[in-house]
């Protein structure tokens, strides 16, 4: 298995986020699945080119960030500035979204899912 | 795509295109206990590896290294995923149970099914934090013991007995390195989640 993430160069975390340290507002669930609306394009940050290549199918935010090997604070700075330029359409969660408990539909179909492992 | 496309593992396997709804499930559990056995025994992934970087001071607010010093901590967790079907995908994080954890909980894990509580009998006061941690943020859970070889062979009633554990809350052996054991503690927490719902439902 892969070693942690190592965040012990705070340098490369202020290049890639371009010195945000805060992602406000952020929307971006740990499974909301990122799609890409576009191919990656010369010039664009080579963490933005990872992301849209990633996501040329559905891909979740954590996976991102496992595979970008950064802490899931920046993936999420990272995906707001291509959310913002229309680079991304997110498929949040439905479950996280409402307060509530889950419906008992929706653990019908997840249990029908386990069971055919 | 030349260099970037080529430090893609080889191994990654995308989701299918009609994947719209994440789920998460969380494994809890002391150091060493069996997480990422677990999630690696049902996972359709090799599990990865990924973290959060926090302040100590609070839940809310997002700090990077180099503005915070000291006052930042990492958790690292792994996770493995489960495609349901053509629509719904399961995530399975391991996470450690320590204290330092807990004020991630909201940001990292609000919107969670439920949690699996994985014990282990020799170090069982491990368990205790994380239960009381759950019932505080309301998540519901189950409790898995993993039996380990050299483990004395307490009977589930003497280990609720010792977790103080509630009568409604299921306690189940299992063999983390095992498939069909694995797949079985997430079958008796969805189960148990079922249930929970359907009583709500009932009654509102
Ligand atoms: N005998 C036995 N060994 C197990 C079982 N589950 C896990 N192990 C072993 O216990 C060790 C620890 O398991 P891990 O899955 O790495 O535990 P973990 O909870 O992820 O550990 P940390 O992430 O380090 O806290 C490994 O060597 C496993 O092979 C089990 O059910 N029975
Ligand atoms: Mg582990």
């Amino acid at each position: 298995m892969r070693r942690p993430v190592d965040v012990g160069d705070p340098d490369r975390l202020y290049t890639v986020t371009g010195g945000r340290s805060r992602s406000d507002g952020s929307s971006f669930d740990l499974v909301t699945l990122i799609v890409a609306e576009c191919e990656p394009a010369v010039g664009q940050q080579s963490e933005h080119r990872r992301i849209l290549e990633l996501c040329r199918h559905p891909t979740a935010v954590v996976e991102l960030a496992a595979e970008l090997s950064l802490p899931i604070t920046v993936v999420r700075i990272l995906l707001e500035d291509l959310l913002a330029t229309g680079r991304i359409t997110p498929r949040h969660p439905r479950v996280a979204a409402a307060a509530a408990l889950p419906d008992s539909a929706l653990l019908t179909e997840v249990l029908h899912g386990l069971r055919n492992l | 795509m030349g260099s970037a496309t080529s430090e893609l593992p080889s191994s990654r396997t995308p989701l299918r295109d009609t994947a719209e709804n994440g789920l998460k499930i969380v494994v809890v559990g002391g150091f060493g206990v069996g997480k990422t056995t677990l999630v690696r025994s049902v996972s359709e992934i090799r599990p990865l590896n990924t973290e959060e970087v926090m302040t100590q001071a609070g839940a809310g607010v997002d700090k990077m290294p180099e503005s915070s010093g000291k006052n930042t901590t990492t958790v690292a967790f792994d996770f493995g995923r489960i495609s349901l079907n053509d629509r719904l995908v399961l995530y399975l994080f391991g996470a450690p149970g320590q204290k330092r954890f807990w004020f991630l909980w909201d940001r990292l894990f609000a919107g969670t099914l439920g949690a699996v509580v994985l014990v282990d009998t020799r170090r069982m006061d491990e368990s205790w934090y994380a239960i009381d941690r759950l019932e505080h943020h309301g998540t519901p859970f189950v409790v898995a013991v993993n039996r380990f070889d050299d483990a004395a062979r307490h009977s589930l009633e003497d280990i609720r007995t010792a977790l103080a554990l509630p009568d409604h809350v299921p306690l189940i052996d299992c063999d983390a390195r095992v498939r069909s054991s694995g797949k079985d503690v997430l079958i008796t927490l969805v189960d148990h989640l079922h249930h929970l719902a359907r009583e709500r439902e009932l009654t509102a």
